[in-house]
């Protein structure tokens, strides 16, 4: 079984030379840490700066350099800021080419709810709805199973919607799983986990098709 | 030259009343019009609609003038990381529309640049659309969003000068450009008002056309809200 930093170790291979990639906040945001240093990548934050670099050194923090969580950080040589139309233009006009974000539920048609519990959890979509109304390319990062030990991988979504149909790719600390016509298919198992065991944390339908291979991280 | 340069924060806010529709720039506490905020919360004008992606934290930004109770209603894309924002709304003292951060950029801007409305993709299926008309073009369905209508956008750069001109620094440009010039009276606050001709042409962000007032804020807090930093090697 994977924690957070395997979720995001497993995603950055998702990551490609040349892509445009825009990270959410959480596990999302651990990826940028573990992408091949052979490639080059740029990261957006949708706030308004693409080419994002690390964290500022202490003493060095700028409260007009941010990230989309509000976190200062600092720009690699390269990098421009932009205004908050032209930002979501990258991400609407589909030149962003991967979206990593997080989800409470994600459902076997690709549905995806991650932005209100009614009643409990009120903050806002931020620029979610925008992202997977879009993007091509989309994968979530998420636990397989919420604290209450249920499956956040369903049959349908029973959160507000964040969007319909969108996600392709799904990794949790148990599985790498595509999402397809047919539902979600299991594509590979995290380290020590079971087939089994990926099924009875699934509550949409599973395809397993042949030798599920475990992942390489 | 046409001057848009006025005196102080109080002549910036002449004509300000209750129950008016308000722009503010800033995302988080970054790039916010400091300076006019804390004229809002003097004058204490109440009954405000504010259109702005967030609304600040507790005890600073717009959060200041919700602890004052002086919003009835926020248009926003992420209200979390305030306690009183969430126990107004939960009470039902203040309304709360949540929409996509393109989206409120986009009706800004769509304002700014004389569109009515503007069609996206972004919330077609959720409770975001409900009620609104939507499209399909090219087998992909839409949502039509409506421009907004405000009777004040205050916005706040780093740098103008008297003619209006504005350049922003970072991420604090933000909601900041699409909001000039998107309601009846644009108010900048800037950091530095510079000598007429001190800026580059080339390199100004927003054209003083957008802007019907202008002048040179104080005492900028600019506060973090998340220090995120790197041991020195």
């Amino acid at each position: 079984m994977l924690d957070k930093n395997g979720i995001a170790k497993r995603i950055a291979k998702e990551v490609k030379d040349g892509y445009y990639v825009n990270l959410g906040i959480g596990i999302p945001t651990l990826v940028a840490n573990y992408v091949r240093d052979d490639i080059e990548v740029e990261f957006q934050s949708e706030n308004g700066v693409l080419g994002m670099g690390p964290f500022p050194f202490e003493g060095e923090e700028d409260a007009d350099i941010i990230n989309a969580g509000k976190q200062t950080i600092t720009t690699l040589p390269g990098a421009s800021f932009f205004d908050s139309a032209l930002s979501f233009a990258m991400i609407r006009g589909q030149h962003v080419d991967l979206t990593i974000l997080g989800a409470m539920e994600v459902a076997e048609n690709g549905d995806i709810a991650n932005w209100k519990i009614p009643g409990k959890m009120v903050k806002g979509m931020g620029g979610a709805m925008d992202l997977v109304a879009s993007a091509e390319n989309i994968v979530v990062a998420m636990m397989h199973t919420n604290r209450a030990g249920e499956s956040k991988l369903l049959k349908r979504c029973s959160l507000p919607l964040t969007g319909v149909g969108c996600v392709k790719k799904i990794v949790t600390n148990l599985a790498v799983i595509e999402v397809t016509e047919n539902g979600f298919k299991l594509l590979e198992r995290a380290p020590g986990v079971s087939v089994d065991e990926i099924i009875a944390a699934t509550e949409g339908h599973l395809l397993v098709e042949g030798d599920i291979p475990e992942m390489q991280l | 030259m046409i001057s848009k340069k006025v005196a102080n924060v109080s002549e910036a806010l002449e004509g300000i009343k209750d129950n008016m529709t308000l722009m503010l720039g800033g995302f988080g506490l970054s790039g916010i019009p400091e300076n006019s905020i804390s004229k809002l919360v003097e004058l204490n004008v109440k009954g405000l609609t504010c259109i702005s992606n967030n609304a600040g934290v507790d005890n600073f930004g717009l959060g200041l003038l919700l602890h004052k109770k002086q919003i009835d209603k926020m248009v926003s894309s992420y209200v979390g990381e305030n306690a009183e924002f969430e126990r107004q709304m939960l009470s039902g003292e203040l309304e709360v529309e949540l929409i996509p951060q393109g989206t409120l950029a986009e009706r800004c801007r769509a304002a700014q640049a004389g569109f009515p409305a503007i069609y996206t993709p972004a919330g077609f299926g959720t409770e975001v659309a409900e009620g609104k008309e939507t499209r399909e073009f090219d087998g992909k369905m839409y949502v039509l969003e409506h421009a907004f209508k405000a009777d004040f956008a205050f916005v706040k750069a780093w740098k103008g000068d008297a003619a209006g001109n504005l350049i922003f620094k970072g991420t604090a440009r933000n909601f900041n450009p699409v909001m000039c010039g998107a309601a009846k009276i644009t108010v900048a606050e800037v950091e530095e008002l510079v000598p007429v001709g001190e800026l580059d042409p080339n390199q100004i962000h927003i054209p003083g056309i957008f802007v019907q007032r202008i002048f040179e804020g104080k005492n900028y807090e600019k506060r973090i809200e998340q220090r995120t930093v790197r041991p020195k090697l």
